[in-house]
């Protein structure tokens, strides 16, 4: 965990009171609501069918128990009782007033939770790996470099009006959990030939209406350079990014117009005619980040606890603990996914109720420590393995137990027509019904690793290009209708789904996801062979045939 | 419009000289780059100040060779969601030396002052009366710092390593 000091906590306090301003002259008329919108859009809050809705941050998807707890109380005290964990690490509360929003914001800042730049044209929220810090086989704990990067990107002078909104993700191991290909700006941290800390840097993806997987800019850029050269994109974007068309205005756009090779010339001449202007970190300054956090005690455990051996006979348990319990680096210790894909329900919801009692099973059992996942569900990361059959239990009793992590019901979901002002057709209850279609386990066992994504508009807050089913939302004559993409993904391989045939209307949309899922099965070389790896040797047209054919 | 330079409310002395319009005789101007580049010899010549109003969209290369004998520039925001002005202030405080005047123009709100006086800026044509009186209050609002610029505020991050150098010799 990042211990805030002072200087942390004053400063979340200087915004709170800024914005409270701010909220009191639009209240007043002081401030048109054309003023108002760049300014509360720039802690998050948006206008939306129903009400406000208003975006925190969870940075890098580190939370303590306190943070946790503080946002249930945010959810009873300000809303209606439940927040949505959205896709960059991020929670969001739907019925929001606008008069009682400083209060909530004034009641996340006494433990260190801001809303600051979760929205509007500036530089989000610093996501990255929800298992940082305890994956096995990390270069090192990416947490370090997201919270120097998120202070430096939070109220900054020159890059707080950008033309578009700018995503930066950070991961640290072979397998990238952080989606960084579909971020503005993805780095990974690596060791060069020298055995110096680095990161490979892309830049340039991004989803929405012209999609793009991020390019390699540079493939090695120092630790102690990292600041400087990001302020190096920065510039180049913040320069000569579209500003004519918010269509064209994101910088995967420009990166495209350009080529990479003339970005990349762009982008190295402004850093070398930086010099140094005080952002490079030394020794001492990354030492000084890295020493804000904390790490549990962990005790020295056995490998296979008896506790563990007694519940491996319980199906339930093993069920659970196959799906959604990981290998820790620590032995003896591992990570548990909690799934908030429980069938029937919105995707990423947790109500105050589950989100105390998440808090109270951290402090019991993971040094008090819960993470957020960019698929929408959480973690609790330093689990004792001879507490695992009794936090199944608690999951289970709290409905957290869902073993379908990474599961053909583990959707990701935008909150769609259901909330949005700009979506064009509902995303949850598509997401709903085919928890429902695929609610059988044993079937979802036997399909495999199955991403579905869902969209409720062009703008893909559901990550629809890069599921491995992907489902987009559109308007068709006053009708929702859904496009249907297949072998996208979105880790180390990132690619874009292709579409398999024309849009089909609402009511058959689970229809069609089920005869591709059928085709999938049939067509598949071996049970091992992952949906995505069929896709990938076969191309879409096999499955096409089959699930068009009699359409 | 109010004009507030170095914290305080100000008249503004600068005249702003539309293109076409005939040049006053003597006086502080403010012309457009367009007009001060087709003969910046002539503008200099003349008695009284003379300040340049440069687009966001324009290259500085151009303007860089006329900084010191500039009294004003003026960057402008269209919008106040267009920031590529805020580049410019650093580019040319912290780049090129550029120490007069640096004035804000166009679509100025209190909300902009802490970000623009940042970035560099010392003068702000301030669109409503409230916020140009609120200026040095607005000021105060923030005491913390994540980055570094060239206005010489101190980093959080510098300020932990002082203190951590501190306590550490004071053992």
């Amino acid at each position: 965990m990042y211990a805030y000091d002072e200087l942390d906590r004053t400063l979340i306090n200087e915004r709170v009171s800024e914005f409270r301003d701010q909220v009191k002259r639009r209240l007043s008329g002081e401030l048109t609501e054309d003023e108002f919108k760049i300014l509360r859009l720039q802690n998050g809050v948006y206008l939306q069918l129903h009400a406000y809705m208003f975006r925190v941050a969870i940075p890098y998807g580190t939370l303590s128990s306190k943070q946790l707890r503080r946002l249930a109380h945010v959810a009873r005290r300000y809303d209606r009782g439940y927040g949505h964990f959205t896709t960059r690490q991020n929670i969001q509360f739907n019925w929001i007033k606008l008069a009682e929003l400083p209060d909530a914001l004034a009641d996340l800042a006494e433990v260190g939770i801001h809303a600051m730049q979760t929205s509007g044209n500036n530089m989000r929220n610093v996501t990255s790996d929800q298992w940082a810090g305890v994956a096995p086989g990390e270069i090192e704990d990416p947490r370090i470099w997201s919270e120097l990067i998120r202070q430096h990107t939070t109220l900054h002078p020159e890059f707080s009006f950008l033309p578009r909104k700018f995503k930066i993700a950070i991961t640290a191991a072979e397998h990238d959990r952080a989606a960084i290909k579909i971020h503005d700006i993805g780095l990974r941290l690596h060791k060069n030939a020298d055995g110096e800390t680095g990161f490979e840097v892309l830049v340039g993806g991004g989803l929405g209406r012209t999609p793009f997987i991020a390019k390699t800019i540079k493939p090695f850029v120092s630790g102690r350079d990292i600041l400087s050269y990001i302020e190096a994109i920065l510039r180049v974007y913040n320069q000569y990014g579209r500003r004519d068309n918010i269509y064209k205005a994101r910088i995967k756009i420009l990166v495209h117009e350009l080529g990479i090779e003339k970005f990349a010339k762009e982008v190295e001449e402004e850093w070398k005619a930086m010099g140094d202007v005080g952002l490079t970190l030394d020794h001492a300054a990354i030492e000084e980040v890295r020493s804000r956090f904390s790490y549990p005690a962990y005790e020295k455990l056995p490998h296979m606890p008896d506790e563990l051996k007694q519940a491996a006979h319980d199906p339930l348990f093993e069920r659970w603990r196959k799906n959604s319990v990981s290998a820790h680096k620590v032995q003896g210790y591992s990570i548990v996914t909690l799934s908030l894909k429980p069938v029937g329900g919105p995707p990423g919801d947790a109500t105050a109720e589950q989100m105390d009692a998440v808090a109270d099973l951290a402090d019991k059992y993971s040094f008090g420590e819960i993470r957020v996942g960019h698929e929408q569900n959480l973690a609790l990361p330093h689990v004792a393995k001879r507490d695992l059959p009794q936090l199944f239990k608690a999951l289970d009793r709290l409905g957290l137990a869902t073993p379908n992590v990474n599961l053909v019901t583990d959707i990701i979901a935008c909150p769609g027509l259901d909330y949005c002002s700009l979506a064009n057709a509902r995303s949850i209850p598509i997401a709903q019904e085919l928890t429902r279609r695929f609610a059988n386990h044993d079937t979802a066992d036997l399909i495999g690793r199955l991403h579905i994504n869902i969209s409720g508009c062009i703008n893909a807050c559901g990550h629809h290009h890069v599921g491995h089913i992907g489902i987009l939302g559109v308007e068709k004559n006053g009708e929702e209708f859904y496009q249907i993409t297949i072998g996208g993904r979105a880790d180390e391989n990132a690619q874009l789904g292709t579409l398999i045939g024309p849009a089909v209307p609402y009511a058959e949309v689970a229809d069609v996801i089920e005869d591709i899922v059928e085709a999938y099965l049939a067509l598949r070389d071996r049970p091992e062979e992952l949906f995505v790896d069929t896709v990938k040797r076969l191309g879409v047209e096999p499955i096409r045939e089959r699930v068009y054919a009699t359409r | 419009m109010p004009l507030v330079k170095q914290g305080r409310l100000t008249t503004d002395l600068f005249v702003h000289v539309a293109d076409g319009a005939e040049l006053p005789g003597d006086g502080a101007v403010l012309v457009t780059a367009e007009r001060f580049l087709a003969d910046p010899e002539a503008l200099l010549r003349r008695a009284g100040k003379v300040g340049v109003i440069w687009p966001n969209n324009r290259n500085l290369d151009e303007l860089v060779p006329h900084l010191d004998r500039l009294a004003t520039v003026a960057l402008v925001f269209p919008t106040f969601r267009d920031g590529r002005a805020y580049s410019q202030a650093r580019l040319l405080r912290e780049r090129y030396g550029y120490d007069g005047e640096l004035r804000a123009t166009g679509q100025i709100l209190r909300d902009q002052f802490v970000f623009m006086t940042r970035a560099g800026f010392d003068a702000f044509e301030v669109k409503k009366d409230a916020d140009a009186d609120a200026f040095a209050q607005t000021m105060k609002r923030y005491s913390v710092f994540y980055q570094p610029t060239g206005d010489g505020r101190v980093t959080a991050l510098n300020r932990r390593m002082q203190l951590r150098h501190s306590e550490s010799a004071g053992q």
